[in-house]
């Protein structure tokens, strides 16, 4: 299926629920709500006609520097999916507040999302609702803070032992 | 002075002249420096014909501790205590530039030089260093091994 | 962990009605199989493995936040360290994501010699990959001469782009520079002597008993989990199923030059060995083919998608051929009345201390260099409009993606990398249950952990 028919076949099944497609550079995308995400990833891995029985990557993107998105939800949690029987992909996105970052997990439906999602908590601080263990996978337990936000300076370092340089 | 200095002299120097040429080196690899450490060890560069082909795996039994590649603060209390574990005489050589000061790497991960935690004797610059510096480091610390006053 | 007191850790008191209890194994970060640091926790019942906690991070260096920090080539040389075994695979995938966000496309010669390099890289992965794994098992030799293959094969790279390992060879919108001269001579050299020691390490290792018994039956996983925990690359087509992203979604000049997918059956260890030396003869052919139909042309395009010829790159001035430079046709504006060389020479002495140069020669020499320092100067240069792309490339471990979100100015606003080794390390736990201490080595091994991959 092409990238239109797939977006076509999620709308057909969540219409409304969908809160924005887009198709870029020929990545197709659509963006739900979190309330709502984890029925439509169980539905585009079960779907005989989706199939994406692959969870490519899991990943979150901080929107509080981009111009002209400052003032929207602060996060946005990005699903890539892909299909090895169909081969085709498809991109999901949800965007999550600030103050309330939390989003269901998907580890129930593929294994891979607990690390994938582990990172995402370490680096952004987006808990994930129903995850069987969620600690940090790439930094230290000690550290303070979640690194690839914006707002974290880049060489703020947190030494355990040796200067605090 | 006089002759006891002489021949404690000689002797430093004959122990010296063998712990130069029996290196037993614990390569402490973590990164990309560990590919061009692999190629200095491997036939075509060959470490072994200097006395240090047999890496040990273990800090009991080493007495050159090589720091390949970048030390991150998860990883460092892991080197003090690999250092710590190691027993007298001991050399450090910081392999790789990730190690002499971070390199590039000046981010909330990385050590900024492993000489902030470690006593290290020889520094060997390079992203990676090419084999021809590693044993030009290796000599070098051949050099300082024979050079100095031989504790036992 | 709950606290034990020592009655139970020596005499085996509490934990478990027949008085036995498992035994833990930290086969912490710093350990000697090559690969990198990983922490291994096992939980033993006896040899057998009856649980693990695979802990990673301790390479983490922060590639996804430095790479924001500057324009978009700068994270160049941070690709590099990522897969530092085959670092080419990198930095062209990471060039073409940012080309798909672009919306440009390179030039023919460069998509060949993208093709070229990058199996040239992948075989060098293999060579590290399963010379490594068997020094573990025992075979010292096949990991000699695997090095000593790899050598050739880095002297090929070094030709090419200058370095050995850390090449930041590729560029946004096409590689530094050209093939040299006469380097297809040196690749069939090089690839014959790697085809030698191919065969010397099929004679030592596909039949030995030894091996064989280590490796088959041992870390396999079934084809379901095996896509459920994302996992691409040599370990799922050891499995069977024929994903190949340079087949299935052809990227370069894959989709021109053909090969074959090598398959397995049973995806345990031993297929995955197998798969690998498949792939480095698929290799060969690949680049071998490639060196063949190599088109000619420009290797660069700018941040328009037009191509650049590679003369107006060439400064000869800079290389102290300066004869004929002063001949040089220089069309000047109008408003330049009276700063021509003839006008320039009634008037100044000709005294390049003192003087400053007339605009003939100093716009006739730097003139090529003007389309870098435009490409260089902050706020300038590279500047995709907001949006984003992913981009995958087949890298030697599996599906090694890009996702970059630009928000219009030079800087990548986010930069992330798809880990393809990621998803077999998170799989460690489920290939090693129930098999034995001794089975963690070479499952370990086969699966191509590289640190800089997996923490980034």
């Amino acid at each position: 299926m092409d990238g239109h028919a797939i977006v076509a076949r999620l709308r057909e099944r969540w219409g409304d629920r969908i809160l924005a497609t887009h198709d870029y550079r020929g990545d197709h995308t659509a963006v739900f709500g979190r309330e709502v995400i984890v029925p439509a990833l169980t539905f585009c891995r079960d779907d005989a006609a989706l199939a994406f029985d692959m969870l490519v990557d899991l990943t979150a993107v901080d929107y509080s520097r981009f111009p002209g998105r400052e003032d929207g939800p602060r996060f946005e949690v990005v699903y890539h999916l892909y299909s090895v029987a169909h081969n085709h992909r498809v991109r999901l996105k949800v965007p999550v507040e600030q103050d309330d970052s939390v989003v269901p997990t998907a580890s129930g439906l593929w294994p891979i999302a607990n690390w994938q999602e582990r990172e995402v908590w370490d680096m952004f601080g987006i808990r994930f609702d129903g995850h069987p263990d969620l600690r940090r996978l790439l930094m230290y337990e000690e550290f303070e803070g979640h690194p690839l936000r914006k707002d974290y300076p880049i060489n703020r370092r947190q030494p355990l032992i040796g200067p605090k340089v | 002075m006089g002759v006891g200095a002489f021949f404690t002299g000689k002797l430093d120097e004959a122990i010296g002249w063998a712990r130069k040429y029996s290196i037993f080196q614990y390569p402490f690899v973590t990164a990309c420096c560990g590919m061009e450490y692999m190629a200095t060890a491997c036939s075509h560069y060959d470490v072994d014909r200097f006395g240090a082909g047999l890496p040990r795996f273990s800090p009991r039994q080493a007495d050159v501790l090589f720091v390949v590649g970048t030390i991150s603060h998860k990883m460092a209390p892991v080197l003090k205590r690999i250092y710590d574990q190691m027993c007298e005489p001991k050399w450090v050589v910081a392999f790789g530039v990730c190690t002499c000061t971070g390199g590039f790497y000046d981010n909330y991960a990385t050590v900024q030089g492993i000489d902030t935690i470690i006593p290290v004797d020889v520094y060997i610059p390079g992203c990676p260093p090419r084999p021809e510096s590693v044993i030009d480091g290796l000599m070098k610390l051949q050099d300082k091994i024979a050079a100095g006053a031989q504790r036992f | 962990m709950a606290e034990r007191k020592t009655r139970e850790l020596f005499l085996g008191e509490g934990s478990s009605a027949d008085g036995t209890q498992h035994l833990y194994v930290n086969m912490g970060p710093a350990h000697p199989a090559m690969h990198g640091i990983i922490r291994i926790f096992a939980e033993l019942d006896g040899e057998t493995v009856v649980k693990t906690d695979v802990e990673i991070g301790y390479l983490h260096r922060a590639f996804e936040k430095d790479c924001e920090a500057g324009p978009y080539n700068n994270a160049i040389p941070y690709t590099d360290r990522l897969n530092y075994v085959s670092p080419l695979i990198n930095n062209f995938a990471y060039s073409s994501a940012i080309e798909k966000l672009l919306g440009i496309e390179i030039t023919d010669r460069c998509k060949y010699i993208r093709v070229i390099m990058s199996e040239i890289s992948r075989i060098c992965d293999h060579l590290t990959c399963v010379g490594a794994g068997s020094m573990e098992l025992g075979a010292f030799t096949v990991f000699l001469y695997m090095i000593k293959a790899r050598e050739f094969l880095w002297e090929l790279v070094e030709d090419v782009t200058g370095a050995r390992l850390t090449i930041s060879y590729g560029r946004v919108g096409g590689v530094k520079a050209d093939l040299p001269a006469g380097f297809d001579l040196k690749v069939k050299k090089a690839f014959a002597e790697t085809r030698q020691v191919l065969e010397e390490a099929h004679t030592l290792l596909t039949g030995n008993r030894i091996f064989i018994d280590r490796m088959v039956g041992v870390g396999a996983l079934s084809r379901e989990e095996t896509i459920a925990w994302g996992i691409t690359g040599p370990l799922l087509r050891a499995v069977g199923v024929p994903f190949d992203l340079r087949k299935t979604q052809p990227y370069w000049a894959y989709d021109r030059i053909p090969f074959e997918i090598a398959l397995g059956k049973n995806g345990d260890n031993f297929d995955r060995y197998l798969v690998r030396m498949a792939e480095m003869e698929q290799s060969m052919r690949i680049a071998e083919q490639a060196l063949d139909g190599l088109p000619g042309g420009a290797i660069q395009v700018d941040w328009e998608g037009k191509a650049i010829d590679p003369a107006s790159y060439v400064d000869l001035g800079k290389q102290g051929k300066t004869e004929g430079l002063l001949l040089l046709p220089i069309k000047l504006s109008p408003n330049l009345l009276g700063q021509d060389r003839g006008a320039h020479a009634r008037v100044n002495a000709q005294d390049k201390r003192v003087i400053l140069p007339t605009k003939a020669e100093a716009y006739g020499s730097i003139e090529g260099l003007m389309n870098h320092f435009m490409l260089v100067m902050e706020g300038y240069g590279i500047r995709p409009p907001a949006g984003e792309a992913y981009f995958a490339a087949e890298g030697a471990n599996g599906e090694l993606g890009f996702y970059v979100v630009s928000d219009g100015s030079d800087r990548p606003y986010r930069v992330r990398c798809r880990p393809p080794c990621l998803n077999p390390v998170a799989a460690i736990p489920r290939m090693i249950e129930g098999e034995m201490v001794a089975d963690i080595i070479p499952t370990f091994g086969s699966v191509n952990m590289i640190g800089g991959e997996l923490d980034r």
